[in-house]
């Protein structure tokens, strides 16, 4: 049902943990449908210089995570906007019609851990003021 | 998945067919393929050998003749034959029917589509170790409720009902009993006349004989409508050329299933409680679904904390392990397991869920390893999930 690489990821997951001083961080999902992630980033010079992942789902949660993390990871903020979902199942060789949308939510985490940083970034521009 | 060893514990979604099963059958798929109703020799060959399997399904079961039984292509047929054929016949007496919340589909669906056709269903809920509330059964049941139909074991919990009480409290009321009896028959002993069934559902490929084969008993006396009109078949109530060589095998599983039901539910009951204790004890936060010991032999139900089912079930079939999930990410539906959610389980409760069911192939040596890989399986899952505690990943 899912592809070599899916699985690959599954078995390897990169980039797993957190980012204890993490400079923007996304969560999305809900327990209750079966996934949640979350993905932590580090920005330097306007690129995502290290991102990491936490997952609770099925297989292609865990893997579309994993490859998020390969994708997404030196990229400017910009390109990290563009990564979308299908380019990480594309990435992936594929998933299964059924999980396109329950799993396939890691380019979502990714935007909502980019914009969490810009959030933070205003903050502090205002704070300074 | 490549592993250097293959253990198969989903026996509730299939089982292995018996190889004596498959020898009893070879002569109706190769030279005896004589019609049943034909009046010549062969037909009349063909007649004996679907009359001894319906004697050994009786016997099984003991119904009071083998007439009482009627063939089918299985457990989802013989549930619509069951419930639609006694809603139908009987919509002048009444048009409630009363079932449980922890139905197999086949049972939910055709009581659903009922409503659609002006007929009543409600579904009673069950405790949190599966059993029906029969207090609200007995609310239920009015001077309309035709049909009351329950499951004798829940395939998923395993849980086995009060199928006796159950049969008193609905023919207190006039109310015809229907069991679906698909996991249970074979594995524990069940007797219609006893147990006060009305109908009972049986599946032969749960019972290691072919698929597409089952049977529905029917008490001598009630009368239900057919759902197949044609050459009048199985005394009217299922048309169509019988599935002989399927037939013949269903029988021979039955035969054996009787033979040695005693001592294969002995064994296993051995396994299963010794594979939940290994499954629980070495990992915290794990816990059992049903109930300890009023449960199938064949079923080991439990559910880790944090963790997703299908990540599980995709870890054990990296070792070659096979079981179930009730988690939705493997369900067409998207929805966790109805019948989890009915034991008042949550939500993320459901998604963490496990199934192992045991068979007649399984071994100690089998439940050993599954036990040993566990432990590092939820572990590794556990470090990858947000929700995870803290203390947990040291």
């Amino acid at each position: 049902m899912y592809s070599e690489k899916v699985m690959e990821h599954f078995k390897n997951p990169r980039n797993m943990g957190e980012i204890p001083d993490a400079d923007g961080v996304g969560t999305v999902g809900n327990p209750v449908c079966g996934d949640l992630m979350t993905i932590y980033i580090k920005v330097k010079d306007n690129r995502l210089e290290d991102i990491k992942f936490k997952t609770f789902g099925c297989g292609s949660a865990i893997a579309t995570s994993s490859m998020i993390t390969e994708l997404a990871k030196g990229k400017t903020l910009e390109e990290g906007l563009k990564i979308t979902r299908a380019n990480v199942a594309d990435s992936l060789g594929g998933l299964p019609p059924v999980k396109m949308h329950c799993s396939n939510l890691a380019a979502d985490a990714l935007h909502a851990a980019i914009e969490d940083y810009y959030k933070r970034q205003k903050g502090e521009g205002e704070a300074k003021k | 998945m490549s592993a250097a060893r293959r253990v198969y514990m989903d026996h509730q979604a299939g089982k292995p067919v018996d190889p004596r099963t498959v020898e009893a059958m070879l002569p109706y798929t190769k030279s005896a393929y004589g019609n049943p109703s034909s009046l010549h020799t062969f037909g009349q060959e063909a007649i004996r050998a679907l009359e001894e399997s319906r004697a050994k399904i009786a016997e099984l079961v003991n119904a009071e003749k083998r007439e009482s039984i009627i063939f089918t292509s299985g457990a989802t047929e013989s549930n619509n034959l069951a419930i639609k054929g006694v809603a139908n016949r009987n919509k002048d007496r009444g048009t409630k029917i009363v079932t449980s919340s922890i139905e197999h589909m086949s049972v939910i669906n055709p009581c659903k589509f009922l409503t659609t056709k002006g007929f009543e269903a409600v579904f009673i809920p069950v405790d949190k170790c599966g059993f029906l509330d029969l207090e609200r059964l007995e609310k239920e049941l009015t001077d309309k409720t035709v049909l009351v139909s329950i499951v004798y074991a829940n395939s998923e919990i395993g849980t086995v009902e009060p199928v006796k009480e159950i049969s008193k409290i609905a023919h207190s009321k006039n109310a015809l009993l229907h069991v679906d009896a698909t996991a249970a028959c074979g594995q524990v002993p069940i007797d219609v006349k006893n147990e006060g069934i009305d109908l009972l559902t049986i599946s032969s490929n749960d019972m290691y004989g072919p698929r597409g084969v089952g049977a529905l008993y029917i008490k001598e006396g009630i009368r239900i409508e057919p759902l197949f009109h044609g050459g009048g078949q199985e005394r009217g109530l299922r048309s169509g050329t019988e599935n002989l060589a399927g037939i013949v095998g269903f029988g021979k599983a039955a035969e054996i299933a009787k033979k040695e039901m005693q001592t294969e539910a002995e064994r296993l009951v051995k396994l299963r409680d010794r594979f939940i204790e290994g499954l629980l004890r070495p990992i915290a936060y794990s816990f059992l679904n049903g109930h300890p010991t009023r449960r199938l032999p064949d079923n080991v139900s439990v559910r880790y904390s944090f963790i997703e089912g299908e990540s599980m079930l995709l870890s054990l079939d990296m070792m070659g392990v096979a079981a179930s999930s009730g988690s939705a990410c493997t369900a067409k539906t998207l929805e966790p397991s109805h019948v989890l959610l009915a034991i008042g389980l949550k939500h993320e409760e459901a998604h963490g869920s496990l199934m192992f069911t045991l068979g007649r192939q399984n071994t100690e040596a089998d439940v050993e390893y599954v036990i040993s890989l566990m432990p590092g399986i939820v572990k590794r899952l556990r470090a990858i999930s947000p929700l995870t505690p803290k203390e947990l990943n040291t």
